[in-house]
């Protein structure tokens, strides 16, 4: 297994008015290779996965396990060297006053010792340079232009980039094209397929969309209230439609589907 | 006259060291450290007593330095260990050291005034070599011939070096890491960084250059005063700020030359405004809380101005539009 979740629960808030169970005994294994999408409304609990196993945050009870170890106790920086990220907000995953070189170097250092070695190198330009065409962005010529000039959707592309190009065991996107407009967050669908085929990595991705949520990966969950309440994968995945999803859902909660955005997004 | 802004450059340059400094932690780390008051009298204490018990002035210079690194890095550690924030960690540090720096003196004052010192150990060997007679033969058109041009010259280059180390520092991995943890937390630890670390680090390095300012300050009055750090955070904030916003600040080589600047405009000030009649001595604090005040409002004035212009300007480029059409 690449990554185990076992018996992990989280509360906030423990014995307040404001008394929250985010995770309740979440049991999740994936294989090498997977690709799981996660959908739920707001409130599920899908943000407090994505920040248990990247370390952020740490388990009431249960344990973490990425390649059959087991780093519940490793904090965000040491299990980084295993997990690649990308955030919601476009702004979060890069340095805005640093150029598009600079970041890409502090990303190639993921799963590197740091040393008083110059971090943009020429050979490692030309890396960069080839990789960042792989993005059809145009960004190879502006090496040296600053992170925070870029638009939303570049700099999320870039996000992306710099998450994956190392290669990481695990990737996590929580939810990386819901700030984009329409075109910009196809754009990012598109790499993201692309990225994730190429290097063939392990990922788990948090969306609000159905449809994309569908469209992509092998394996899909459905979480509610801190629980997954629904799990499909491989033909049983690939013959569901939103229809379908929104009709389980209201079997098992025996309700409608809480937020409109999980529809409509 | 021209005495008195030839040794306010001298002492720009000495005082750029600390400059640097306040730029690492205010700007790259993005912590505004107030450990500065503290650590510069550090410095200047710990090389004074040094000095004056019989230690060669350079080695007691450089021992002034790694005590600041400590002091510094105290700092850090309160901040992301003690989860104590920012400006509070370096209040306290910066109280705590006042005790300390007593401690290290023995007394509130150290003078330095018979002792050999970096700038007298410099100014003997400059005139072996008989570089101010040669120095002044270029400069002779001006008229104007100074003490010596020893220390002007060693401060500066001092100064441009730990510049250049800075400069190359910053684009090292570690560097980047650095720049990257006042930037974007976040994704620092996304990437394997350990932004405590380097926070404590960098707080270290900053604090390093700051005691070692101080001590060469401390050697180039021919004392050291526990009340000689009072404000100084201010100080190097002045000169931080007075640099961008006259050389610009794009890159980093850019910026760190800026503050060099800073630090030299600053002190010209201060020496130009110290000539006017109604001041006194006393009042320099006030007229640096007022230099920084001006420094941090005016930019900001002129940008809603010309921001105030460029949108009016559109506004009549669309109306002559409308009308023609």
């Amino acid at each position: 297994m690449l990554l185990a979740l076992k018996q992990v629960t989280k509360v906030f808030n423990e014995g307040t008015i404001d008394e929250k169970v985010a995770l309740r005994s979440i049991n999740l294994t994936l294989a090498p290779g997977d690709f799981v999408t996660i959908i739920g409304s707001n409130g599920a609990g899908k943000s407090t996965m994505m920040n248990i196993i990247s370390g952020r945050l740490f388990p009431d009870t249960g344990s973490v396990w990425i390649n059959g170890k087991d780093v519940t106790s490793l904090r965000e920086h040491e299990r980084a060297r295993y997990i690649g990220r990308v955030f919601q907000d476009p702004l979060a995953g890069t340095a805005p006053n640093m150029t598009i070189e600079e970041n890409l170097a502090l990303a190639y250092n993921r799963t590197k010792r740091r040393t008083l070695k110059f971090g943009v190198t020429k050979k490692r330009r030309d890396f960069f340079r080839e990789a960042l065409a792989t993005l059809h962005l145009g960004l190879e010529n502006r090496l040296t232009a600053k992170v925070g000039l870029l638009s939303g959707g570049e700099r999320q592309a870039l996000s992306l980039l710099m998450a994956t190009f190392t290669k990481p065991d695990l990737l996590l996107l929580d939810e990386h094209t819901a700030a984009l407009d329409p075109a910009r967050a196809e754009l990012v669908t598109e790499l993201t397929k692309e990225i994730v085929e190429k290097y063939k990595l392990t990922t788990l991705m948090v969306t609000h969309n159905m449809e994309q949520a569908l469209r992509l990966g092998n394996r899909l969950i459905m979480m509610d209230q801190g629980q997954i309440i629904f799990e499909a994968s491989g033909n049983e995945k690939q013959s569901l439609t939103v229809e379908r999803l929104l009709q389980e859902f209201q079997r098992i909660r025996g309700s409608q589907f809480a937020s409109d955005r999980a529809v409509l997004g | 006259m021209s005495t008195a802004i030839f040794s306010a450059i001298e002492s720009g340059f000495i005082y750029a060291i600390m400059a640097l400094g306040v730029y690492l932690s205010f700007r790259i780390l993005d912590f505004p450290d107030l450990t500065v008051d503290g650590s510069f009298v550090t410095g200047a204490a710990v090389a004074a007593v040094l000095i004056v018990n019989g230690t060669n002035p350079f080695l007691a210079s450089a021992v002034a330095l790694l005590v600041g690194f400590v002091a510094g890095s105290v700092t850090g550690i309160l901040h992301t260990k003690g989860k104590i924030n920012p400006l509070l960690s370096g209040i306290l540090m910066m109280i705590a050291l006042y005790s300390i720096n007593l401690r290290i003196m023995g007394r509130s004052n150290v003078p330095l005034l018979q002792q050999d010192t970096v700038m007298t150990a410099m100014t003997e060997a400059w005139q072996k070599a008989g570089l101010d007679e040669a120095i002044n033969g270029i400069f002779s058109f001006s008229g104007f011939v100074p003490r010596t041009w020893a220390i002007f010259v060693t401060m500066a280059l001092v100064a441009i070096v730990i510049k250049l180390l800075l400069d190359q520092l910053l684009k090292t991995e570690i560097g980047l890491a650095l720049r990257a943890t006042g930037d974007n937390k976040q994704m620092v630890s996304s990437f394997s960084a350990n932004t405590d670390w380097l926070t404590i680090f960098g707080l270290g390095l900053s604090n390093a250059l700051v005691a070692f300012s101080g001590a060469l300050v401390a050697q180039y009055g021919g004392f050291s005063d526990v009340g000689m750090g009072i404000g100084m955070i201010v100080i190097g904030l002045a000169s931080v700020i007075i640099g961008e916003a006259l050389f610009g600040a794009r890159t980093i080589a850019r910026a760190t030359l800026a503050v060099i600047g800073g630090a030299i405009v600053y002190r010209i000030i201060l020496a130009l405004a110290l000539r006017v009649k109604f001041l006194e001595t006393g009042d320099v604090k006030l007229i640096t809380a007022v230099i920084v005040m001006i420094a941090l409002i005016v930019p900001n004035m002129i940008a809603a101005q010309k921001e105030k212009r460029r949108k009016k300007r559109k506004a009549q480029e669309r109306g002559e539009h409308v009308a023609s059409a």
